[in-house]
């Protein structure tokens, strides 16, 4: 393997003046506590016990180490798709995760298998936010047909670190951010015989060097990598290499670390990295779900794939291999839904995952589980729309649609996981309510929960839980019965007792989506008609109380509020801290379940102006909360984001600021 | 209206089956339908095949989509749960139903309209998954409900009542099953209750998918002349492979026939089907036989019924699936839910 001779270069970049100065960083102790903080997961207060990092004044830089920042930075890996990059960043990921420092991973990825650009974002962040930030302060430009856009992206006096096997051009260089020019392509040619290997290694090789640049453990990523190929222990000689190659390299040549590094400290302990996706993938399995019916779409495929893995281990018996579970992969959404339901019909817990495109085809059937009042889960792991939309980016456009899915009057029940903790959690109480309000029930997730390793708490089961299967009539229930009337409100709360099929002749009834009495008989009576459906608005309004409710933080002196949903809560919760610094403090309601409980309403009565902040357009839950709350149009200022990536902190600090800005003006 | 309300008494001379239960335990709500549909001879064969397989009634779920042929499942098995679904989505409700409670027996009822237009695709892939269920396509090549209008099924120079003939091309139920692998393919006509009991109780005794379209006119829009799914013309046409007689478990058969001239195939649970004087050698465990036979005959005009093709051993949706015998929805909590400890394993795998 040559070595190419090349004297040790400092690469602190020049310190030129930032050309858009960062309106968002992080402050350290928040004012107001995050909900986290019961829960065990780490809380920004928490950072204070790290004394070995401090605060710059201007809140932006934590220095140390010679005006180091220690654990607050970002990076950004710019590949090629399918050349297995994916390997090289989850590697990256878990690394520093191990080193204890609170971490993030957002993949940018195409709809594609190979060829086209994709992105790995990385944020460290000391003081646990981890929401997505635009402001990268070192990019990895592996990818030729994006490296001028790449390039650009590096904030002033950041560092770009490239492939020096190939020409530079010289165009493109930045005088005010520094070069790292390490032949990668050209080590692992020497390095590796294989095509493909070389071209893998080169995604090991910049890990490697990132290592020494960074601080990286280089142990910590020795470990993950002889576990995760404990199996092929060939491939653990490979990475080794690849990974030293980039790691002697950078040392040999260049001043490490940079100025951006990471230090171990002790703020993950207790939590994991995940996915929504395998998170509520493993709520199905604890609250019982049997039945699973999808068709493959981006981005809720993953769901599936976990959810058939854990049953694999989970529900399998040991001596016969027969499964206690089921999952049928349909011909398109409009089986899955019927599947889902059908199943639910017969007394089985049962869901559909899918994305908004599969939601529009669920639409009729959707309609017949609210009336016909059959159970049933769908996660609608949400992505950018309309139509096909952008199908490998994030968006919360389908809030409306999940509201009232269907024709005629409907509305449902619709839970708002915003980390992939809640889409264990909710994936279970989706389940209950479902059962409980015998209607179709919506997990709205989206694809950077779904798809993104986030970190959360280890998650925790409570053995004591028994599933809330609602009013059904036993046997012996029904033996007893003088006459069932299946659409009858027994108990005045708008619930009617259900019967399953084979479990007694009494509680035979005839389901049908067309128009039927209190008896399930057929009817085009006005009176009957609306007893129905008059009762199914009840049970709804009921349901209200039993979503999930609220959270709500208060800040001391706040005249305003601002509302969120879903996975915009990490940019949120980082905004609404920023914000108080700057003398903006804001009481914040995050939205976990729909139709809105009235503490929701009573939120945003309290003041004259609520921000509302979503990722979509139109701005679907200020809308939602205009219709049914009734609160005066001009008390809602919205903040919205829709380009597909997720929310940053920044997006809302300007957002609010320029709304301020233009009131006072 | 073709039958009416009637009053429960049970005579005591009824005849009574394997349970002690007699025809009108089988029976449901009163018809809606046209006097003199089809659909209802179906209702009826239905009725006796259950009776007579001896069917606990609220063991069974009926399921059905949208049209005339769908609203049939309300007139049956009263004492039996009942889904009336969308339109051309019962396939996937059945899929549900079966998947979550394999116990239960799954009557489906279906159009053509709702299964060869709407459904098309969900009855193609309830055929490919083997759901294990007697699946009735009330076939009568038009949309009753809609007043009229040609469905998928309708033969080309076929007249509607207005006069005008369809030009395109119709699609076979029978040809469709054959070739995306269906196990169990017969077909009857709704005028003919003789064969169509038989071959009801033995798509009943299947286990796996099991296809029975039925040439039923439609009185109203498509009796007429001209119509080629009048029962005139289905009278004329219809040519059965070979009557079948459906033999229970543990009952002997009694007629005798003469060397080479039936052919007995033992269902799955143990019951027989036995046909009688088969034509032109036709073999009805043969796929490409039965393709070669019922196409070749179609192209003479002739519509051919009688149980075309069954393929007794071929797994079904559970085995394909590899699932519990037991039914899911059976399951308790604790064999489904794999409790704390599990959870903190797998917690400490991940970090």
């Amino acid at each position: 393997m040559s070595k190419p001779r090349q004297r040790v270069e400092r690469i602190f970049p020049p310190p030129g003046p930032s050309a858009e100065a960062p309106s968002v960083d992080t402050g350290g102790a928040s004012a107001v506590e995050p909900r986290s903080g019961a829960d065990g997961s780490p809380s920004a207060g928490g950072f204070d016990s790290v004394d070995a990092i401090s605060f710059a004044e201007d809140g932006l830089r934590t220095a140390t180490d010679d005006g180091a920042r220690v654990n607050d930075f970002a990076f950004k890996v710019g590949t090629v798709n399918g050349t297995g990059s994916a390997s090289a960043n989850s590697l990256l990921l878990q690394a520093i995760f191990r080193m204890g420092i609170p971490v993030s991973g957002k993949n940018v990825f195409p709809s594609n298998i190979q060829g086209l650009p994709t992105w790995y974002e990385i944020r460290v962040n000391g003081a646990g936010y981890t929401a997505r930030t635009p402001d990268f302060d070192l990019v990895v430009a592996m990818n030729p047909s994006t490296f001028a856009r790449d390039v650009a992206e590096v904030r002033p006096g950041g560092w770009v670190l490239h492939d020096s096997s190939w020409p530079f051009d010289e165009a493109l260089r930045r005088e005010d951010v520094a070069f790292v020019g390490i032949p990668l392509g050209r080590m692992c040619v020497n390095a590796f015989a294989g095509s493909r290997e070389r071209t893998l290694m080169k995604n090991i090789a910049y890990a490697g060097a990132l290592a020494a640049l960074l601080d990286l453990d280089l142990g910590e990523m020795g470990r993950i990598i002889r576990d995760d190929f404990a199996r092929k222990p060939k491939l653990i000689d490979s990475n080794f290499t690849a990974l030293h190659l980039g790691y002697d390299y950078a040392r040999e040549h260049f001043a490490c670390p940079l100025p951006i590094r990471l230090r171990r400290m002790d703020a993950t302990r207790g939590c994991v990295m995940m996915d929504g996706n395998t998170a509520a993938a493993l709520g199905c399995v604890y609250a019982g779900a049997t039945v699973g019916a999808w068709y493959p779409i981006t981005p809720s495929t993953s769901l599936m794939d976990a959810f058939g893995a854990f049953c694999a281990r989970f529900r399998t018996d040991a001596a016969t291999g027969a499964r206690r579970y089921a999952i049928v992969q349909a011909e398109d959404e409009l089986s899955a839904a019927g599947i889902a339901i059908g199943a639910g019909w017969a007394g089985a817990r049962a869901f559909t995952p899918t994305s908004g495109p599969g939601i529009s085809l669920m639409g009729e059937f959707i309609g017949l589980a609210y009336y016909a009042e059959i159970p049933a889960v769908f996660f609608d792991v949400q992505r950018t729309g309309p139509s096909t939309g952008m199908p490998t980016r994030t968006q919360q456009g389908d809030l409306m649609a999940l509201a009232y899915a269907s024709h005629g009057d409907t509305k449902h029940l619709v839970l708002f996981p915003s980390d992939p903790a809640e889409c264990f959690h909710m994936a279970v109480q989706a389940f209950d309510l479902a059962e409980r309000f015998q209607t179709p029930v919506f997990v709205a997730s989206d694809l950077d929960i779904g798809m993104n390793d986030w970190m959360i708490p280890r998650l925790a089961w409570d053995d004591a839980y028994r599933p809330d299967r609602g009013k059904v009539l036993s046997a012996d229930e029904l033996e007893g019965i003088a006459k069932f009337s299946r659409y009858a409100d027994g108990d005045g709360d708008g619930i009617a007792a259900r019967s399953l099929p084979g479990v007694h002749p009494a509680g035979a009834y005839f389901t049908r989506g067309s128009g039927h009495d209190r008896d399930a008989a057929y009817t085009e009576d006005a009176a009957a008609y609306q007893e129905v459906v008059d009762r199914i608005a009840r049970k709804l309004r009921g349901a209200a109380s039993a979503v999930p409710a609220p959270e709500i933080r208060r800040a001391p002196g706040a005249e305003l509020g601002i509302v969120a949903v879903g996975s915009g809560h990490g940019a949120v919760r980082e905004a609404v801290d920023r914000l108080a610094e700057r003398g903006v403090p804001l009481d914040y309601l995050r939205v976990r379940g729909f139709p809105f409980d009235a503490s929701v309403h009573a939120f945003l009565e309290e003041r004259e102006t609520t921000f509302v902040v979503e990722q979509n357009r139109d701005g679907q839950l200020r809308a939602l909360l205009l219709l049914e709350t009734g609160i005066a149009g001009a008390r809602l200022a919205s903040i919205r984001d829709y380009g597909g990536v997720p929310l940053s902190a920044r997006r809302v600090v300007d957002g609010v600021l320029s709304h301020l800005s233009m009131v006072e003006a | 209206m073709t039958s009416i309300a009637k009053p429960p008494i049970r005579h005591p001379g009824l005849e009574r089956n394997a349970l002690g239960l007699t025809r009108r335990d089988y029976e449901g709500a009163m018809s809606t339908l046209c006097a003199g549909c089809g659909h209802d001879s179906v209702t009826a064969a239905l009725v006796q095949a259950l009776f007579e397989m001896s069917v606990t009634p609220h063991r069974v779920a009926k399921l059905s989509g949208i049209g005339c042929s769908s609203k049939t499942t309300a007139y049956f098995l009263r004492q039996a749960h009942g889904f009336n679904s969308v339109h051309g989505r019962m396939p996937s409700i059945a899929t549900g139903v079966g998947a979550a409670n394999r116990a239960l027996t799954l009557v489906g009822v279906s159009g053509d309209g709702d299964s060869l237009s709407i459904g098309l695709g969900q009855l193609c892939h309830a055929i490919r998954r083997n759901v294990d269920m007697l699946y009735v396509l009330e076939n009568n090549g038009v949309y009753g409900l809609t007043k009229g209008q040609f469905s998928a099924s309708a033969d080309v120079g076929s007249k509607a009542k207005r006069g005008e003939a369809n030009l395109q091309q119709p699609m076979d139920p029978v040809l469709l099953a054959l070739t995306l692998g269906a196990t169990f393919v017969a077909r009857g006509f709704s005028g003919d209750k003789e064969q169509l009991v038989p071959l009801l109780k033995a798509g009943l005794a299947h286990r796996g998918f099991a296809l029975v379209d039925v040439v039923s006119p439609c009185v109203t829009f498509n009796d007429h002349e001209g119509s080629t799914k009048s029962y005139l013309s289905t009278r004329k046409r219809h040519r059965d492979v070979a009557p079948v007689d459906f033999v229970p478990l543990g009952r002997e058969i009694t007629a005798s026939y003469g060397a080479g001239e039936a052919l007995s195939v033992t269902m799955h649970d143990g019951s027989r089907v036995r046909f009688r004087k088969l034509a032109d050698d036709y073999d009805p465990t043969d796929r490409e036989a039965a393709y070669r036979h019922v196409s070749r005959a179609q192209a003479k005009g002739e519509v051919v019924t009688g149980l075309l093709y069954v393929q007794p051993g071929a797994p079904e949706m559970h085995a394909l699936a590899g699932t519990v015998d037991e039914p899911l929805v059976d399951l308790p909590f604790e064999a489904l839910c794999p409790g704390s400890a599990a959870l903190d394993e797998l917690m400490a795998e991940l970090g």
